[in-house]
């Protein structure tokens, strides 16, 4: 039977939606550790790399533990942290954590230092404090870089929430684990289709979610300033 | 930690070791390979470069531990051959290293190749001896990122019973044994290390100009 009609007679079945066990709860568990651990990792993430964005100060520092973090590998940070302090979500969230803080450091940091100079000095020229040129100059220009960075984290905790399922916790990874462990090879195509999908969905989201936030003014689809166009409301025209 | 695991199993962590190098390295060849037609063809017929990087972030968000299951159904190998880790991790790895690939070519400046053109360059010599040095800064550090990550995404396999030293991992967590955990971590990430520097090396070997061009 071919990998796409095992997939449709697995998910075609009824039995397979409901309960505990089912599909529609093993999507929701493993979209809340996704949002749990990128919530967590962006409020680490996001003032660490505004700070160091704004001042300059001890980005080589970070962008290394950046790198070194990112070398780490995730199964291995899980299956130490659970010896360590017992089987729960802790572990997990804190692997995904640990996962999820370098590309948000690196892109943050990355879109701040990229605002033009002239632009932060006319801001300061302008009376603005050091902490509204961040707020009010450097973060809106910066958006398209930080959200970037926000979604390649999401993706990298979406695909490796499924090993969730190994230290007994659920999410898709469940149908993977299990499936394998049944030799039910249906059963782990439909969990790595289901994540394979929400993967797709989250970086669609994110597509959206940065056409909706990034200012026009960035993106070309605000009309350009013309030396006929003054800064009046459209109305008096 | 029991030191004396360690000395008892030198053998067979070695063995995961250069599995592991295998299943991490080979794929970012072969993607490299494939990269290098395919950034240069998007080049050439700049329509393609936007569908080609459609297709490359669309590739990479897909979870490779999903590929992995995924693949064998589709190519029809069996579920634990490792050569389906290889071809995933190839994939990804072809798909990351187009984008520098194609940008490293993009950012040759015209006069430069007018000149070679004009000195007598033809066209595939020119494109092997002007264009892809000048390229070469943005394809090794798409080669840097791609390595690293494969080093620490291939430990994910063992998750389906080949991950190299992923395999550790899984060991550890069974037995409830802390030190193969910790010796794999530490494998792992002096491999990412090594193999970042190696990198960096090479880097250094093919393109000396850019130290010239630091140092004057």
């Amino acid at each position: 039977m071919s990998i796409f009609a095992q997939l449709l007679e697995f998910i075609g079945d009824p039995a397979h939606w409901s309960g505990p066990r089912g599909i529609p709860v093993r999507i929701f568990e493993h979209v809340w550790y996704t949002a749990l651990s990128l919530g967590i990792a962006a409020l680490i993430a996001l003032p660490v790399g505004l700070l160091i964005g704004h001042t300059g100060k001890g980005a080589f520092l970070a962008i290394s533990i950046g790198n070194a973090a990112r070398s780490f590998p995730s199964l291995g940070v899980l299956t130490l942290l659970v010896l360590a302090v017992g089987l729960g979500l802790t572990p997990v969230l804190v692997a995904l954590v640990v996962l999820g803080i370098p590309p948000i450091v690196a892109a943050t940091y990355e879109g701040i230092r990229g605002v033009s100079p002239a632009t932060v000095d006319a801001a300061r020229g302008m009376g603005m404090t050091e902490f509204d040129v961040l707020r009010r100059v450097e973060l809106p220009i910066a958006l398209p870089l930080v959200i970037s960075g926000l979604r390649s984290s999401a993706l990298q905790i979406v695909s490796t929430a499924t090993i969730a399922a190994f230290v007994a916790l659920g999410g898709l990874g469940r149908f993977l684990i299990d499936g394998l462990g049944v030799r039910n090879y249906a059963e782990m195509v439909t969990g790595a289709v289901l994540v394979a999908l929400l993967a797709i969905a989250v970086d669609l989201v994110f597509a959206l979610f940065s056409r909706i936030v990034v200012s026009d003014g960035l993106t070309g689809r605000a009309p350009a300033p013309s030396a006929d166009t003054d800064l009046a409301p459209a109305t008096t025209h | 930690m029991r030191w004396d695991w360690i000395q008892n199993n030198l053998e067979n962590i070695g063995e995961l070791l250069a599995f592991h190098l295998y299943l991490a390295v080979v794929p970012v060849v072969l993607g490299l390979a494939l990269a290098l037609p395919i950034g240069f063809l998007a080049v050439r017929w700049p329509r393609l470069y936007p569908p080609m990087l459609a297709t490359s972030g669309v590739l990479f968000s897909i979870p490779s531990l999903a590929l992995f299951i995924i693949l064998p159904g589709i190519i029809g190998t069996q579920i634990l051959d490792p050569i389906n880790i290889v071809i995933a991790l190839t994939i990804y790895a072809g798909a990351l290293l187009v984008r520098p690939v194609a940008d490293g070519l993009r950012s040759v400046p015209d006069h430069v190749r007018q000149s070679a053109t004009a000195i007598g360059y033809e066209r595939w010599r020119q494109v092997l001896k002007v264009e892809l040095p000048i390229a070469l800064p943005f394809v090794f550090a798409g080669l840097r990122f791609v390595t690293v990550a494969n080093i620490s995404m291939v430990s994910v396999g063992a998750l389906i019973g080949i991950g190299g030293l992923g395999e550790l991992f899984t060991d550890g967590f069974q037995r409830n044994f802390v030190t193969p955990i910790v010796v794999g971590m530490v494998l792992s990430v002096a491999l990412a290390l090594i193999a970042d520097s190696v990198i960096v090396l090479i880097q250094r070997v093919l393109t000396p100009w850019a130290r010239a061009g630091r140092s004057s």
